[in-house]
């Protein structure tokens, strides 16, 4: 493999982290808190409030139906808006973000409702807050399983992220079709999908080591 | 204005009532009509089986459960009356502990006991000599720095104790904490209790389905049944004379007595043909409990009676106690009705061929 393939690869691989780090930290800022309503705001529960908690659902719901790579192309315009362009790596994001959000809402939704309602009970018992109890109850007891969430939506993102090719993003995806498929250079794809295969291995061994580190349910006898 | 009552009761139930939409079934009262006084520094227990509605009641008094009708009164404040802002603020004074002692597995025995005092706004400089006094009076100073998980039953429960007590409440609730520990725990459990009634001078009050508990510590019994406080008095009073047909249960298994295996493996439930004998629990309660009814049953009917085990104890200066005793099976009848009309008790546990 000569000199200048294997720093394209390098090029696609730092532009892929790029665009996936930065639509997972903003589909998490965003992503969070929303799914954190999803879950208190339910009938019955600590900011019970069903109709808008119906209409957000569907919300999200609406941007899960959409297939990915439609998305891309449906929402130029917002890209444009936001980015200044509709194409490149850093429009890219947009879409990408787009994507996150829904999904890490429902996600940390989820990763909420585990949460024993007991523990909300006795923190109801000691008069707190609902701010309070979000913030110093659900959020910290959720926290392994929110770690394990976002783990998924970030390998997710990867997946997505070789789609971007299509409005001009760039990055491992876009290169393993140029090239590996387009210009039948079937070493491009392969070193293409090695790379992906470690990527998401790494992202998915370090989201579970770190599940693990904050997770304190289960007595651990390893290391005194 | 009313009169604010002045009886040192620290919790007041007044014609409490509470009812729950039911899909389907329309309105289910859980509480009828309950009135009741906790006296201030005592500790009181609410005995009742699952479905009772005691915690219902017991959920009342820090507006965990708002009231449908009648008010329950904590230290002057009229709890399903109060504001939200009002109600965090009495939710302060009452401390509570549960039966699954709900700890935040995400903390450390420090971090859980220091909870109530960071959502109140105790600054944190107050907040560390407070906790580490709180731990040392459970007695977990060594295992301040463990999480939850790490810990046992009695431990967690101790835990739960202390985060209690960190507002220096002046009510304790206890939602049946001794329910998911063995006997064994559960005495050093109650034993903590008493004695933080007793230093503090800390009102408790406590739901359990279980008489022992409210024997060992409880000065004051409320038995409910159905959503009706059916008894109240002092634990002497109700335990010397219960009037109440759920009371008698409730005190009849009190004492923990079982049939010696030889006999227990042999129990059918329904009477063989033939020669049997009708085992029987004759429970000792009131006062005639020191008579000796077994050998008046013997001399007055000519029924033979043979005593298979049996333990007495004392609550108060009273005798109080369970015999497992066996009886022809043809004049079993006879004989409960004897003893039933002395107001002991009695319960059919079988029959053996």
């Amino acid at each position: 493999m000569s000199a200048n393939l294997i720093n394209m690869l390098l090029e696609a691989t730092l532009q892929t982290l790029y665009m996936v780090a930065i639509s997972g930290a903003l589909g998490t800022i965003f992503g969070l808190p929303i799914g954190v309503y999803l879950a208190v705001s339910q009938r019955g529960e600590l900011l019970s409030s069903p109709a808008v908690n119906k209409v957000l659902g569907l919300v999200v719901n609406a941007t899960r139906s959409v297939p990915f790579i439609i998305l891309v192309v449906a929402i130029i315009p917002f890209t444009r808006l936001i980015a200044g362009t509709s194409i490149g790596t850093t429009a890219a994001i947009v879409p990408l973000t787009i994507a996150a959000v829904p999904f890490i809402a429902r996600l940390v939704e989820n990763a909420i409702r585990e949460v024993d309602s007991g523990l909300i009970e006795a923190a109801r018992a000691m008069g707190a807050t609902p701010l309070q109890i979000i913030r110093k109850v659900l959020i910290p007891e959720a926290l392994p399983g929110i770690t394990l969430g976002l783990t998924l939506a970030v390998v997710s993102l990867i997946g997505y992220s070789a789609m971007v090719g299509a409005v001009g993003g760039e990055g491992l995806g876009d290169l393993g079709i140029r090239y590996g498929y387009q210009r039948f250079m079937p070493e491009v794809m392969l070193a293409v999908v090695v790379i992906l295969i470690v990527l998401v291995q790494q992202v998915q061994s370090l989201g579970e080591g770190l599940a693990r580190l904050v997770d304190k349910r289960a007595p651990r006898n390893r290391g005194r | 204005m009313a009169e604010k009552q002045t009886t040192g009761a620290a919790i007041s139930f007044a014609a409490l009532g509470k009812s729950f939409e039911k899909k389907g079934s329309g309105q289910v009262m859980a509480l009828e009509d309950v009135s009741l006084d906790v006296p201030a520094g005592t500790i009181t227990g609410i005995i009742g089986r699952s479905g009772a509605g005691k915690s219902t009641l017991l959920r009342m008094v820090n507006g965990l459960e708002q009231p449908t009708t009648g008010s329950v009164t904590v230290a002057g404040h009229d709890v399903g009356r109060a504001s939200a802002a009002k109600l965090r603020h009495i939710r302060r004074d009452v401390g509570m502990i549960f039966q699954h002692f709900n700890l935040l597995s995400s903390r450390t025995v420090y971090g859980n006991v220091a909870l109530p005092l960071e959502i109140a706004g105790v600054p944190s400089a107050e907040i560390k000599p407070r906790v580490d006094d709180l731990i040392a009076r459970v007695g977990l100073e060594e295992l301040s720095r463990r999480y939850p998980a790490e810990l046992s039953g009695g431990q967690k429960q101790r835990v739960g104790i202390a985060r209690a007590l960190a507002t220096r409440p002046k009510v304790l609730l206890s939602d049946e904490a001794t329910s998911a520990l063995d006997p064994e725990t559960t005495q050093t459990v109650l034993k903590l209790l008493a004695d933080i009634n007793r230093d503090l001078g800390l009102t408790i009050l406590l739901i359990t389905h279980e008489m022992a508990v409210v024997r060992d510590i409880a000065s004051h019994v409320a038995v409910i049944d159905g959503g009706r406080i059916v008894e109240q008095g002092t634990t002497y009073d109700v335990f010397a004379d219960p009037k109440h047909s759920t009371t008698r249960s409730f005190l009849s298994g009190i004492t923990g007595v079982t049939l010696p295996s030889f006999i227990a493996d042999r129990l059918q439930p329904e009477r063989p043909q033939g020669a049997a004998q009708e085992v029987i629990r004759i429970t000792f309660a009131g006062r005639h409990a020191t008579d000796p009814m077994l050998a008046m049953l013997t001399s007055e009917l000519g029924i033979a009676v043979n005593i298979l085990a049996g333990a007495i104890e004392e609550i108060g200066p009273h005798p109080f106690g369970n015999l497992l005793v066996s009886v022809e099976a043809g004049r079993g009848a006879e004989a409960r009705a004897y003893l039933e009309r002395h107001e002991l008790l009695t319960e059919v546990l079988g029959y053996v061929g």
